[in-house]
């Protein structure tokens, strides 16, 4: 029962949740990778494994406009909404954790109840307003809505980093004869850069994933994203079925956050946990 | 973690106070600079919500089809009618709670498993937790096309392990792949989620109790559970207001066929299908009112903390 020495037994029992955990997690995402390397009529063949590998789904896809033209869709419109809404944010963060005025809580609650917002609700008159105004099937008609749904995580996340950071240290900068730009960009912009680092990626995330919007607010290439591009696939010719270079096409969207969560699985957890729980 | 949040937050609410009287020029400047550096993130956030809500409510009292412009014509509350008349409103809606009671009552306890294993795993913790987050980052799209191939008879392991059933082309079991789909996205968010919660109990306070003579489950049941009851609240409301909301791994698994369809389905497809503005809105007003109504029972019924309400005061 003593939880201080490590018996075999005990080693071997978190072993084996570890690894059933780490297979739930990641199989269904191996399937996704293994039909991506399916030979067509190897798609019929529910084995696990592809028998023969191919990387003819992935030369197809990447060599059409059809997911090519929506991927850079994806990363320009998803760079410049965290981008705004991260600069946006941290404003609003930095008066939250650091200033005292009244309309705080208003602001607070403001953002708590977007966060809960069904975003279906908001579809239907978007729809029209983006019609009339020309911001539809452009690339700030996605913009717009996904900063504003990015602000309420943003300032969550953001007031909680920054109301750790010893702020007292500007002050004594500041007394050592340091102007206050300088104290800024020499003690509180490094002290700062680890959440702006984690809430840009969490906003990211939560841009490069949406669907709703996208498929609503888009009708050609010109400013469809890749979550959307896969519901209208046709595949890489006419003739073949799309489930290969769907599954090719998934994959790819997938690898940006594998990359984010393999190098920043650290902050991405403190990012979604202070904000959530402190909060 | 509520004693330590409110003394603080009492602290701090009194300094403030006696600074006024005394440094009032200051004060206003600095109530002005909050102002000026919220007013951005304020004007967005009420320019595509709060705006459109109310023009929705607007378009909700007309009768209005785009394809038949020219008939734009106020109806009064006749469109909510039309809709709480219609059986697809009820189906849509019965459909929406069985998948988020169901979807949000298995993520609770797996999600609690998860937090239990990734708070007390001896080793392998990195990695345990960089899997877990892969289901939480992945394009839920792109995960739901996985679960759509893994289901079809004659090309998927999943099917072809029960004997090549196709469970997306009947409503209880496609909802039960629906619900799959979800609880395998949105464990990993819960288990972190308490996980925070989890790391709040004091360990001293376990040993106690295990010195005591406290089973396992005695520890869990009367310690670990009452202390981390707010940070549960929390994780539960925002999972029923995310699940409530479920939209594209229906879109893709059934595009709501086979009496599947979520009530955020049912205002897609009322947009795009019917082309009807007024029905649409009203549609999204409901939903909009379904959402508060869950919101208020968490905080008024459960006494759900409202997150935030604490926060720097």
């Amino acid at each position: 029962m003593a939880t201080v020495t490590t018996t075999g037994r005990q080693k071997s029992g978190w072993g084996t949740a570890n690894t059933i955990v780490i297979a739930l997690a990641l199989i269904p995402v191996l399937w996704m990778v293994s039909l991506s390397f399916k030979t067509p009529p190897a798609i019929l063949d529910p084995s696990l494994l592809p028998k023969q590998w191919t990387w003819g789904n992935y030369t197809g896809i990447l060599s059409t406009s059809q997911f090519i033209r929506p991927l850079v869709n994806s990363i320009g419109i998803g760079l410049i909404s965290t981008l705004i809404a991260v600069v946006l944010a941290s404003m609003s963060a930095y008066a939250v954790a650091r200033l005292q005025f009244p309309g705080k809580s208003v602001l607070i609650g403001m953002a708590l109840l977007i966060a809960m917002f069904p975003a279906i609700s908001l579809v239907t008159p978007m729809f029209n307003i983006e019609r009339s105004l020309g911001l539809f099937n452009t690339w700030p008609g996605l913009i717009i809505p996904y900063v504003a749904f990015g602000l309420p995580l943003g300032i969550y996340t953001l007031s909680a980093f920054f109301r750790e950071i010893p702020w007292e240290l500007e002050k004594a900068a500041k007394i050592d004869g340091a102007t206050p730009f300088q104290a800024f960009v020499k003690v509180i912009a490094p002290l700062a850069a680890p959440g702006m680092v984690t809430t840009s990626i969490l906003v990211f995330l939560a841009c490069w994933n949406e669907f709703l919007f996208a498929i609503s607010f888009t009708s050609t290439l010109a400013s469809r994203t890749a979550p959307a591009s896969l519901a209208y696939f046709s595949g890489s010719s006419q003739f073949t079925v799309p489930t290969g270079p769907i599954a090719a096409a998934a994959v790819v969207i997938t690898i940006p956050i594998i990359v984010f969560v393999v190098f920043f699985q650290r902050r991405i957890v403190a990012g979604l946990t202070s904000g959530a729980v402190k909060g | 973690m509520s004693t330590s949040t409110q003394t603080v937050a009492g602290t701090t609410e009194q300094v403030p106070k006696e600074r006024k009287r005394q440094l009032s020029e200051g004060a206003r400047a600095e109530r002005r600079l909050g102002w000026m550096l919220c007013a951005p993130a304020v004007i967005v956030m009420i320019a595509v919500t709060a705006y459109p809500v109310g023009y929705a409510i607007y378009l909700s009292l007309e009768r209005y089809n785009l394809e038949l412009p020219q008939d734009i014509k106020f109806v009064g509350l006749s469109n909510y009618a039309a809709v709480l008349g219609s059986p697809y409103w009820w189906s849509a809606l019965k459909v929406t709670v069985i998948i988020t009671v169901f979807s949000v009552a298995i993520t609770l306890v797996l999600g609690m498993v998860l937090a239990q294993i990734m708070h007390r795993t001896l080793f392998g913790r990195g990695t345990v937790r960089t899997a877990a987050l892969i289901p939480y980052g992945i394009v839920t799209v792109a995960a739901a096309y996985g679960w759509q191939y893994a289901w079809t008879p004659s090309q998927g392991y999943l099917s072809a392990l029960f004997h090549d059933s196709a469970p997306l082309t009947s409503q209880g079991t496609a909802i039960a792949v629906i619900v799959l789909a979800e609880i395998w996205k949105t464990t990993p968010f819960m288990g972190l989620l308490l996980l925070a919660g989890l790391s709040l109990v004091p360990e001293d306070l376990q040993k106690a109790a295990m010195v005591d003579g406290a089973t396992a489950w005695q520890r869990f049941t009367k310690i670990t559970l009452p202390l981390m009851k707010p940070a549960i609240l929390v994780a539960l409301l925002f999972r029923t207001l995310d699940s409530f909301r479920i939209f594209d791994s229906i879109f893709i698994l059934t595009a709501g066929n086979n009496g599947t369809g979520s009530v955020s389905i049912l205002g897609y497809d009322n947009l795009f299908n019917a082309l009807n503005l007024g029905i649409g809105s009203a549609i999204s007003i409901l939903i909009f009112i379904c959402v508060a109504i869950i919101a208020f029972l968490f905080i008024k019924g459960f006494g759900t903390a409202a997150p935030g309400s604490n926060v720097g005061r």
